[in-house]
């Protein structure tokens, strides 16, 4: 029974976001009928890969009754680091940069999460502190200086473009990265036992739920993602900046509370994740096409987040009502 | 009878512990710890450094800090409920902007003044009432306004700069009182600090700061209407963030979209480091007050030393995170040492 209610309100939200996606297509194609050109079409999944990529990290902690900030940070430390190394070293290709950038990242996710489980300092706290520790370590690893794209060797620059049967190879990863997180998180143990403490934490650890190991896991993915997409970032735009991915921590919360992740955890789907990734990437794409400069973007996220916030609240709260009148009549 | 009276003499033991517990005791209470590392701090820079131990020197260097120091007063009152507030960089961005704005068409000082405190107190106010009406953690809704409210200022000013301002204007962020070299920001904090000491210490209000944060439901259900003080407190921090706005304007002279960008981590660091629990229901005005100097008299020392702002970010932020974890250490200690006790006394 429960799991069937469960299944309808995940149904519920992903129908609703396609929904409102085709809503808001409607008028912006009328608008300017590019827009939903295979190119243009191409362009913003391009744009969405690496938000989705960490808003899937994202989501985990989230999930887990947690929040990581630090997730701009670490996409800048590792993506400056893979700059740095493929300037000093132009043979260290593209796919072996990856795996660094991965590396990087589980080290710093790694940190966060034994700060937050053995520390028991809460999730925000940290985060804050470390999203200032880690970009400052970017600033010093580059000596305040840029990586630009005649100092990054041709073939990792072309890397995230090449195309594999017609789609390029940048999406290519976010799909396997999608896949596997998919699987994660309905499949395997530890992806249900991150609900499990996300949702109560208390009745999971009674039930045998390492509390502390889940805690370090969920930051390990979000740090092991930022990673991967902060060597793809590096890449994808040709240089590397000290201020690169400044506030993407924003974009990534975006996406997952518009695809009904709950903040107060336990609650929100992989499928919900990426359907908000694509939106925001909709929106910000469209952002022009209704003549609203660049410049209202932040402000357009914040609104975004408030009323995906709201309507999930009212939601929850409407839930709530029927269930207490179904119990009262039965 | 007899058992009433031995189970007192052993709270007698326990109570009346020798010297060495004492100062045990209270070398381990955090505002003298944080007394005992800013003197460190103190003696340290002023032997690397013939310039920092100079009164002149030191009352400058309160030009750097006194609006942090301000906007971490109300800060303390949202953190002892147990909620916290990330949007006040973005909120004392707006208020710089519609101030900038202002100013640029002519306004009178009385009327920016307003404008800034207005639009502070009605951003707080928002804060408050979508936090206690969503029932969702603070931390999601300020994370949202964050970046509405610096939204707006980024929309409407793009990469412009707002830079006329009445003549007057800068004596609010750069003068000292008359006759001293005091800064008047400086003085303007001190006079905040006995303010926001008397309300949380020495009123009901703030009892009901500390009763909230350590347990909301039983204060709920002992007659505090919660949401009402919890919106109370936003109200006052975005009224506090105007207020800095007129201070940080009045200093620079400038408004861009990017106006105290990474303040939220500063103020948050200067409220936990001063011994507030970042889960509400602990903590002093005079605590804060230390941690304040400390953080304040670190930069200013760091500077003249010539050690960049990038460091001095590394290093703000291990702070963050030293202070949270320092006083769980210090709690766990002082709970052995007891369950120890108690034990020795059976």
């Amino acid at each position: 029974m429960p799991s069937n209610t469960i299944k309808k309100i995940l149904a519920r939200r992903e129908a609703a976001l396609v929904i409102l996606l085709v809503v808001l297509l409607i008028p912006i194609t009328i608008r300017s009928p590019q827009f939903i050109s295979a190119r243009n079409i191409s362009t913003i999944l391009n744009d969405m890969a690496i938000l989705a990529i960490v808003a899937i990290g994202e989501f985990f902690v989230i999930l887990s009754n947690g929040i990581d900030l630090s997730v701009g940070s670490v996409v800048a430390f590792t993506g400056m680091a893979c700059g740095l190394i493929n300037e000093a070293n132009q043979a260290f290709g593209a796919v072996p940069l990856l795996f660094v950038g991965m590396g990087i990242g589980l080290v710093m996710g790694l940190f966060n999460g034994v700060l937050v489980a053995y520390g028991k300092i809460p999730p925000i706290i940290t985060t804050l502190g470390t999203v200032s520790i880690y970009r400052g370590l970017t600033f010093l690893l580059s000596g305040n200086q840029w990586v630009t794209a005649h100092e990054l060797a041709p073939s990792y620059i072309a890397f995230p473009r090449v195309t594999f049967l017609g789609i390029s190879l940048l999406l290519w990863i976010a799909f396997i990265v999608i896949a596997i997180f998919y699987y994660f998180s309905r499949f395997t143990r530890t992806g249900r036992e991150i609900y499990a403490i996300g949702g109560n934490p208390t009745a999971a650890k009674f039930v045998g739920v390492n509390e502390s190991r889940i805690r370090v896991v969920v930051f390990v993915i979000s740090g092991t993602l930022s990673g991967l997409a902060g060597a793809l970032w590096t890449a994808r735009y040709a240089s590397a900046v000290n201020e690169m991915a400044t506030g993407f921590e924003m974009q990534a919360v975006a996406a997952c509370v518009l695809g009904g992740v709950n903040f107060a955890g336990g609650a929100g789907a992989i499928t919900g994740v990426v359907l908000g990734t694509l939106f925001l990437g909709v929106v910000t794409n469209a952002l022009p096409v209704v003549y609203l400069s660049v410049f209202w973007q932040t402000f357009v996220q914040g609104l975004i987040i408030l009323v995906a916030l709201t309507l999930n609240t009212l939601s929850d709260r409407r839930k709530h009502t029927k269930l207490l009148a179904q119990r009262r009549a039965s | 009878m007899r058992e009433k009276r031995e189970l007192m003499a052993k709270t007698r033991l326990i109570d009346e512990s020798s010297l060495k517990e004492r100062l045990i005791t209270i070398f381990t209470m955090w505002e003298v710890l944080l007394s005992i590392i800013f003197v460190f701090i103190i003696i340290f820079f002023s032997t690397r450094t013939r310039y920092f131990l100079n009164w002149f020197n030191l009352m400058n260097a309160t030009f750097q800090f006194s609006e942090k120091a301000i906007m971490a007063l109300p800060m303390i009152f949202i953190i002892m409920c147990g909620d916290i507030d990330i949007s006040i960089a973005s909120i004392i961005a707006l208020c710089a902007y519609a101030v900038g704005n202002a100013a640029a068409g002519g306004a009178s000082i009385p009327t920016l003044i307003l404008i800034a405190l207005a639009v502070g107190t009605l951003a707080g106010f928002f804060n408050g009432f979508m936090v206690t009406f969503l029932e969702m953690p603070a931390i999601a809704v300020t994370l949202a306004t964050q970046s509405i409210y610096r939204g707006i200022a980024i929309g409407m000013l793009g990469d412009q700069a707002r830079t006329t301002f009445p003549k007057t204007y800068g004596f609010f962020g750069q003068e000292f009182i008359k006759g001293t070299t005091i800064p008047f920001e400086f003085v303007l904090y001190l006079v905040l600090m006995v303010i926001f000491g008397f309300i949380l210490h020495k009123t009901t209000y703030g009892r009901r700061l500390y009763a909230i944060g350590n347990n909301a439901e039983v204060a709920r259900f002992s007659g505090i209407n919660v949401k009402r003080i919890r919106i109370i407190n936003f109200t006052i921090t975005g009224f506090i963030s105007g207020l800095t706005a007129i201070l940080l304007t009045s200093r620079v002279l400038s408004v861009r979209s990017n106006i105290a960008t990474g303040w939220d981590m500063e103020i948050i660091t200067l409220v936990v480091l001063g011994g507030v629990s970042i889960t509400g229901g602990k903590g002093t005005v005079w605590g804060v007050f230390l941690g304040s100097l400390l953080v304040g008299y670190l930069k200013f020392g760091m500077g003249l030393m010539k050690i960049s702002g990038t460091l001095m970010t590394i290093v703000i932020g291990s702070l963050l995170i030293i202070a949270v974890l320092l006083p769980r250490l210090l709690d766990l200690y002082k709970a052995n040492r007891k369950l120890r006790k108690q034990h020795e006394m059976r």
